[in-house]
């Protein structure tokens, strides 16, 4: 690959690393594992994006901010390629982007649980630390939370309310 | 019939059965019995719309013809949706809803399951990732059934009667037709003889699980998958469609 499009395509993800996620800002589109790839075909710049949920609200607005943030940083020419698989789960998330949620008040997904069966009572009953005390006498509230990637805790000894991000 | 047209039929008839179990579905944002599973109930909606677009994208791009996942949403009849009687069934009270969740996704996480190994590429990328969603579905409303048939003896009535009442509607899920054929001889769907019996042992073993008497198969009803609906399904379409049948081609 000539050097231009090595850099050009190291600008794009340097721009694309400061791209909020619209429902937990405190991540980047990148620390959430969303972006999977940049290339570079000439002048122009295809971003493969891989939606969390089928039906994420925040697809599209995603999308149009990626468009509109590497076109702002001197990238015109950009595209997008919507990637399906293999499909995103939160396994995706990277040790960083746990990190920030953590600090964020969200208790980060559980690694490699997403690769398991969702079903029946094979799942054990999950140990959810919570994110401000890390003790794991927590409580689910509820399976459903503000958006459709989180679920509902309570934490037992300090009694905050805190939000799980799900493992899917 | 092609192969190609199997096909397009065969992901219509799935985004139908998608965007009709969201419609179903989100009619309890605001009357859910309590407010975790009025979250649950749209949180399943969403995701049910979302798989619905991407089934009527993929229709539109392998038709060739320019329709948009929008006009084939929203610029269809009853008469050309495919989706089974069982999705278009009122929701009836809280424990129906979650018994015909149940029905419905056992089958649909198996066709899904079936359908990630797919050679026609896309679809066996939009299974891979419904699946996810199914399952958690699934997982949800199993656990409600588990309470409510083996929890009061209002509630386990109740559920007993939805079961009773929607068993009638579950034999179309399994009944082979020319597309399921052509589906099966060429991208490698789902049998739905084999299917049929892995979903009676699941549906089986749940139901004993929850007290809950399995009911005979009897006659069956049959035709949302070659358009002959129940006179619930228009209602739905009316209300689902009214904008583009007001000002058709509107557009924001």
């Amino acid at each position: 690959m000539p050097t231009r499009n090595r850099k050009l395509e190291a600008s794009a993800w340097e721009i694309l690393e400061h791209i909020p996620d619209p429902e937990i800002p405190v991540l980047s589109i990148v620390d959430l594992g969303i972006v999977r790839s940049v290339e570079i075909d000439g002048p122009k710049v295809i971003v493969g994006v891989a939606p969390t949920y089928s039906g994420c609200p925040a697809t599209e607005v995603i999308e149009d901010s990626v468009i509109k943030s590497l076109q702002s940083g001197g990238i015109s020419d950009v595209s997008i390629h919507r990637v399906l698989s293999p499909p995103w789960t939160s396994d995706w998330i990277s040790d960083r982007g746990r990190e920030k949620l953590r600090k964020y008040g969200i208790a980060p997904p559980k690694k490699g649980v997403a690769h398991g069966r969702l079903l029946g009572d094979a799942m054990p009953a999950e140990r959810i630390a919570c994110p401000r005390c890390g003790t794991e006498n927590t409580k689910k509230v509820s399976e459903f939370g503000s958006t459709a990637c989180k679920a509902s805790y309570k934490c037992i000894e300090c009694l905050e309310p805190f939000e799980y991000f799900k493992c899917i | 019939m092609n192969k190609e047209k199997a096909l397009i039929a065969y992901v219509t008839r799935m985004g139908d059965n998608a965007i009709i179990m969201a419609q179903r579905l989100s009619e309890w944002v605001g009357h859910g019995p309590e407010l975790e599973e009025e979250m649950a109930m749209g949180n399943f909606a969403l995701d049910y719309v979302g798989q619905a677009r991407m089934f009527f994208s993929y229709a539109g791009e392998l038709e060739g013809k320019g329709r948009s996942e929008d006009d084939i949403c929203f610029l269809r009849d009853g008469w050309d949706y495919g989706n089974v009687l069982l999705v278009e069934r009122p929701n009836g009270d809280f424990g129906e809803t979650i018994a015909r969740l149940v029905l419905f996704e056992t089958f649909y996480s198996l066709q899904l399951e079936a359908l990630a190994s797919s050679p026609a590429k896309k679809l066996a990328e939009i299974a891979a990732r419904a699946i996810k969603e199914s399952a958690y579905h699934l997982r949800h409303a199993s656990h409600w059934l588990l309470r409510l048939g083996d929890g009061t003896e209002e509630s386990h009535r109740r559920v007993q009667g939805a079961i009773d009442n929607l068993w009638t509607y579950t034999g179309e899920l399994f009944a082979t037709d020319e597309v399921d054929e052509l589906m099966q001889a060429e991208w490698e769907a789902p049998d739905l003889t084999v299917l049929h019996e892995q979903w009676h042992r699941q549906i089986e073993q749940l139901l004993a699980k929850a007290t809950l008497q399995k009911p005979d198969d009897g006659w069956m009803d049959s035709g949302g998958k070659q358009g002959h609906h129940s006179e619930h399904l228009g209602y739905i379409l009316v209300e689902m469609q009214s904008l583009q049948r007001t000002y058709p081609g509107a557009n924001w």
